[in-house]
């Protein structure tokens, strides 16, 4: 760094705005590229373990009702789907997409070898790594790794938290975690922050300093961008005040403005109902219902519904039975639901669970989540799936 | 050439949590091998073992013995739900007790050990009583004997019971405990076959532990039939296959690895890291003395592995905390915060323990890291919220275990109430000019000498009187970018 102080005073005074501005700035500068027909994730995490059996209900299934004398939902209270299947009363949205077929349900998903602890198993689906495998980035996090290697805009991928997920934790890029965008540019935009950028001019500098003024860099200059977007087109449907319910606005304000997001993080939570289960479900449902009928609503009135799938996943199912505090275990495999206009094979996917066919009292997953994945990176995203999930899965006909 | 003063602000930080306050003209003299020495003397007493297990939890613990080996003794669910419950609050507990002992012990290296092989040995429970069993463990072992530390460990009820060794049975092996030895705390990956795993989980079963946390053997659950690993055949018993590990040059190798890791340098430099493995296979696993070579050697304070590491969040917080004491008026902050950055006592991400360097930092870690000492100096609240641990909370949200922790971290869990304890820090300028201080004050913090913008920091410095020059350059230099490497 030769410039040597008074010398950079006087370039400092001299120079005008993007003169002086870091290399990682610029890059925000050029048109963004993404606009309608660029397809968007949303991915829906239902922290602590959602119990889809009742969820997506068996209704004609004696085994189901047998486990559960307490907790199981009768036939005729659920929102039936088919002869077969009923979903929870409280998802009276999503019975709504299923009719119009903007919903398509996944059953039996998980991976083998299940493990029945909350943070390894949603490391587990948060990394795509197998049971025995310890990964320490996540398969969003690659994705951005492999979309975005030259490119300096973690804004790729947002997660809507003040803490970022593995998931969203690359090898190379890290994703961006926000709960609020206007928030976000208040605490970058700290003079301060702007001094020790422009002083620092760190883009050759050694590791790690370099890394550390990259992602401030990084986040001063996505604080910005994000929120100048969120301003571009404002959501003027009214959400639930419910925490999903303002993620989902903050994610429907952005979705309609030209920014480059591709993924979206939310979390829901927490279903960990080991007592009390059906009143802690319902609430949560009714937050999820409540949120995702504006959310759906926006984007078909923007017509970006083709353009956007929202996935929804939990770290694991619970256990058939029902325990003795009105809630249920931790379990195995599980649901998830896939919500879009571009769907291809709408309702539900594949069999409901064998219930006569358990495990140690546990659902035997049939279809590997990561299968899951690989459809969304390669045939959503247009992604390598290969090359992020270090494996070659068989793809799903959904989308 | 870096100065006397930054090679002991590197040692301290690398042997220890960071220079203490009180101690900064001795920084400028001592020379690196005395003070040294001095952290090492500190060191070898036998540490005070902790104990916060509430009395009445361990009462119950310990009067239900088991009548059945393996099979837990039949207890009240409201008696399980208090154990449960006193031992959420109870390793919170634990991990501000340790965090204290971080903070103010003068055993400094057997601390920062302790947090090395914390991470090294990671096992995750929701007991209190084998928590601190394990901790403890490692704290008498810590700079001890390699052998008695593995042994030790793997014989604790966490350990036995993280890895499942409790239901590794003769006829029913469970591979778990015997795959991680090798692959994460001995002779690592690609070093040993699926047969090796095969025939020392078999070695391994029958040791399990009794509800108490115990350690014990059960000879029926053993199989003593004739086991093959690394080319020693006969009825090997799990002391036998760590005893061969540790024969193994590839262990020493391993473990001198990972410590180079953490102590010095991200990227090994495999010509010391043998000369030094091979030393400590040698003196037959000697940790002090493999710690003394690291930290007398003239590499260790090579330019290059100065200010070259990001911080954990626990070296940053209680760095912060030894070079500005403070008085904390709720403690329970240090834990949301461990749990914002990443990096919970007691809760490694998995049995690979914390992966470390740049993993630590994202937006969201550095920008909170950033402003944290702002947030100390006006006694401000934390803005974010940590995500949820269900692993802990066990589905009891809203209820008596969540309203409890609530309790424990009120008033305000993410109120940083903290007294700054000005006078002891400043009186270490009382020779600087007012001139002077903001290069001393910048030498004292930052361990990574880059061009910090002293021209941009001017309009961020309180000039109205010098207390408040060195409150405002302290503040201002601790929430850089450079202030998050050492």
């Amino acid at each position: 760094m030769g410039i040597n102080r008074r010398k950079f005073l006087q370039l400092g005074s001299l120079a005008t705005g993007t003169m002086m501005l870091p290399k990682f700035l610029k890059a925000f500068e050029g048109k963004a590229n993404f606009l309608q027909g660029n397809k968007v994730l949303v991915v829906l995490q239902l922290s602590g373990g959602n119990d889809g059996l009742n969820t997506v209900i068996p209704v004609r299934n004696d085994i189901y009702y047998r486990a559960r004398p307490g907790l199981g939902i009768a036939k005729d209270k659920t929102l039936a789907l088919n002869s077969e299947a009923g979903l929870h009363p409280s998802l009276t949205h999503l019975k709504e997409l299923y009719d119009e077929g903007n919903l398509a349900i996944l059953n039996n998903v998980g991976y083998p070898n299940p493990d029945r602890s909350h943070f390894r198993s949603m490391d587990i689906w948060q990394t795509a790594s197998n049971s025995e495998e310890y990964v320490n980035s996540g398969w969003l996090g690659r994705y951005l790794d492999a979309q975005c290697a030259d490119c300096s805009k973690p804004t790729q991928v947002l997660e809507m938290d003040d803490m970022l997920s593995l998931a969203l934790s690359g090898d190379q890029m890290k994703g961006l975690a926000l709960r609020d965008p206007k928030r976000l540019y208040e605490t970058s935009q700290d003079p301060f922050y702007k001094d020790l950028l422009q002083a620092g001019l760190h883009e050759q500098a050694e590791d790690p300093v370099s890394y550390l003024y990259k992602v401030m860099s990084e986040t001063v200059s996505s604080a910005d961008y994000i929120f100048q977007q969120s301003k571009m087109r404002p959501v003027t449907t009214v959400y639930p005040n419910s925490e999903i319910g303002k993620n989902l606005k903050t994610i429907a304000s952005l979705i309609s403005s030209d920014i480059n997001t591709r993924v979206y993080y939310v979390s829901l939570g927490s279903f960990d109902t080991h007592v009390g289960q059906q009143e802690k479900q319902e609430k949560l449902f009714n937050d999820l219902n409540e949120a995702i009928k504006p959310f759906t609503d926006d984007l078909k009135s923007n017509h970006r519904f083709e353009d956007v799938l929202m996935m929804s996943f939990s770290e694991f199912g619970r256990r058939v039975g029902e325990n003795g505090s009105g809630g249920t275990d931790h379990g195995t495999a599980n649901n998830m639901f896939l919500i879009s206009g571009g769907l291809k094979n709408k309702g539900l996917l594949n069999e409901m669970p064998d219930l006569s066919n358990l495990t140690d009292g546990d659902l035997n997953q049939q279809l590997d989540f990561k299968r899951v994945y690989a459809t969304v990176l390669k045939k959503w995203l247009q992604a390598d799936d290969y090359k992020i999930l270090g494996r070659q899965y068989d793809y799903l006909n959904f989308i | 050439m870096s100065s006397n003063q930054l090679k002991n602000q590197h040692l301290w930080w690398r042997a220890g949590f960071g220079p203490p306050a009180d101690q900064v003209s001795k920084l400028l003299k001592e020379k690196p091998e005395s003070l040294f020495h001095s952290i090492l003397k500190a060191s070898e007493k036998k540490p005070e073992l902790f104990d916060v297990a509430d009395l009445e939890m361990r009462a119950l613990v310990m009067e239900n013995i088991e009548m059945t080996p393996g099979k837990r003794p039949d207890l009240k669910p409201e008696e399980k739900q208090m154990i449960r419950k006193q031992s959420v609050l109870d390793i919170a507990k634990l991990n501000i007790r340790w965090l204290e002992e971080m903070t103010g012990s003068h055993a400094q290296l057997l601390e920062k050990m302790s947090l090395f092989w914390h991470g090294h040995f990671a096992a995750k429970t929701i007991n209190i009583l084998y928590d601190q069993a394990l901790l403890n463990v490692i704290r008498e072992n810590a700079l001890g004997n390699f052998k008695d530390l593995l042994l030790n460990v793997s014989k604790t009820a966490s350990m036995i019971q993280f890895l499942n060794n409790n239901q590794n049975k003769k006829g029913h092996p469970n591979e778990n405990f015997a795959r991680e030895l090798m692959e994460l705390f001995t002779i690592g990956r690609g070093h040993y076959t699926e047969t090796d795993v095969k025939e020392s989980a078999r070695a391994f079963t029958g040791w399990g532990t009794t509800f108490q946390g115990e350690f014990n053997f059960r000879p029926r659950q053993h199989d003593d039939g004739i086991k093959t690993f690394f080319g020693k055949t006969g009825n090997l018993s799990g002391e036998d296959i760590i005893e061969i590990l540790l024969g193994q040059k590839q262990t020493a190798v391993f473990i001198t690895k990972k410590i180079y890791r953490f102590f010095v340098h991200e990227t090994v430099d495999e010509e010391i890291v043998q000369l030094l493995a091979a030393k400590f296979f040698d003196s037959g696993y000697d940790i002090r003395s493999l710690m003394t070579s690291i930290f007398t050697s003239s590499w260790f304070y090579d330019p290059k592995n100065i200010g070259s590491q990001i911080k954990s969040p626990v070296l940053w917080m209680v760095g912060i905390r030894r070079q500005l004491p403070m008085e904390l008026q709720n403690p329970a902050v240090q834990l949301v915060l461990e749990r914002l950055l990443g990096q919970v006592l007691f809760a490694p991400p998995n049995v690979a323990g914390w992966p470390g360097g740049k993993h630590w930092i994202d937006s969201s870690s550095l920008m909170l890291r950033m402003q944290i000492p702002q947030i100390i100096y006006r006694s401000d609240a934390i803005l974010s919220k940590p995500k949820d641990d269900d692993d802990v909370m066990m589905g009891m949200r809203d209820q008596a275990l969540a309203k409890n922790i609530k309790k424990l971290k009120n008033p305000g869990m993410e109120l940083f109430q903290a007294k700054i304890l000005w006078d002891d820090y400043i009186k270490n300028f009382d020779r600087d000019a007012d001139t002077e201080l903001y290069d001393s004050i910048r030498s004292l913090l930052l361990q990574k000498v880059t061009p910090v913008n002293e021209n941009g920091m001017i309009k961020f410095i309180d000039e109205t009187s010098r207390q408040a020059r060195i409150e405002s350059i302290t503040i201002r230099l601790m929430g850089t970018p450079e202030y998050q490497l050492c």
